[in-house]
């Protein structure tokens, strides 16, 4: 299934966002996640399965002023 | 007088220090630690970016940032509606677990001044939501007794514009926005150096916050360490109360027992 992570088109067996960032080599903790506008919060990561057409975006801080 | 039991107060959280520091433009990330080490500043901005999935070998910000010993101030820096500052201020909130965010709408990509309009709109969203709102804002007293009264926990009108260096361009206008508003004034951006800093604190402003002024020096750590002196500097001479100033000289020295 294709989904959209941070802009760029990615496809994917289905998984959890656990599992989506897991595979990416990102560290949950430093992160936040909005999936399709909406903020996910870090609880629902596990239980919360990708499916075909989501948006998602993984974010974190960088330095700025 | 002492300046330890001088503290800033923002949303019933005290801080010693009353600088505040980016953590961009830095040469380095070893930089950037030391710098913030040297500024003695307690409340560090950040802000917020995709995480680039397909080079992974990047260092996070975070790995270098004690959290116990820093308080993040996230910011919607690149944000220039409302609707993209509240979207990037709950991703901040999600992120870092904290409250705090450093609001700004930008208008203008060439001046980087404020969306006053958006800005007012993004306040009442987020004060709402629960966010302790830091307002980027114009040196206007009309729009910061507006978002003091929405709610925000602080007010930090420009100096000048953003990493300018042109230091406190409207001294008199920051010192009505001081008379009008009862919550913290903290002066943001354009500070060029030292004597910028020490100028907004001796106006009574409550703190300064800067980025530019400390990464793009030659020495970012020394600047660091002069920005720190500055404001407290500066904040000492405003509490010490200044002498009036007068067109004509008076001599320090007595007159009487002159020889004759």
């Amino acid at each position: 299934m294709e989904i959209i992570i941070n802009g760029e088109t990615k496809t994917l067996s289905p998984m959890s966002v656990t599992e989506l960032l897991g595979s990416l080599g990102i560290d949950p903790r430093r992160v936040a996640v909005e999936l399709n506008l909406d903020i996910l919060p870090k609880g629902n990561y596990e239980s919360t399965q990708l499916a075909a057409g989501d948006r998602i975006e993984i974010v974190h801080f960088v330095g700025g002023g | 007088m002492s300046t330890s039991t001088d503290k800033l107060v923002i949303a019933g959280r005290e801080f010693t220090s009353r600088l505040m520091v980016g953590t961009g433009k830095y040469a380095s990330n070893e930089q950037m630690v030391q710098a913030i080490e040297a500024s003695g500043a307690q409340i560090i901005t950040v802000a917020v970016r995709r995480v680039n999935i397909s080079d992974r070998s990047k260092e996070s910000l975070l790995d270098h940032i004690d959290l116990k010993k820093y308080t993040l101030l996230p910011n919607t820096a690149g944000c220039y509606t409302a609707e993209d500052a509240i979207r990037t201020c709950r991703l901040a909130r999600e992120a870092g677990m904290s409250d705090f965010v450093k609001l700004e709408v930008l208008g203008d990509e060439k001046t980087l001044f404020p969306n006053n309009e958006e800005l007012l709109k993004a306040a009442t969203v987020l004060v709402k939501e629960g966010f302790t709102v830091l307002p980027y804002t114009s040196d206007d007293p009309i729009v910061c007794k507006k978002l003091e009264d929405i709610g925000c926990a602080a007010v930090m009108p420009l100096g000048a514009p953003i990493g300018s260096g042109l230091g406190i361009r409207n001294p008199y206008t920051i010192r009505i926005i001081m008379e009008t508003v009862k919550v913290p004034v903290i002066v943001d951006a354009g500070v060029g150096t030292a004597s910028d800093a020490a100028i907004a604190m001796e106006l009574g402003c409550d703190g300064v916050l800067m980025n530019t002024g400390i990464a793009g020096a030659k020495d970012p750590i020394a600047m660091a360490e002069a920005m720190n002196l500055a404001v407290r500097a500066g904040r000492l001479a405003y509490r010490a109360g200044r002498i009036p100033k007068k067109l004509y000289a008076t001599a320090s020295s007595p007159i009487e027992g002159m020889i004759e």
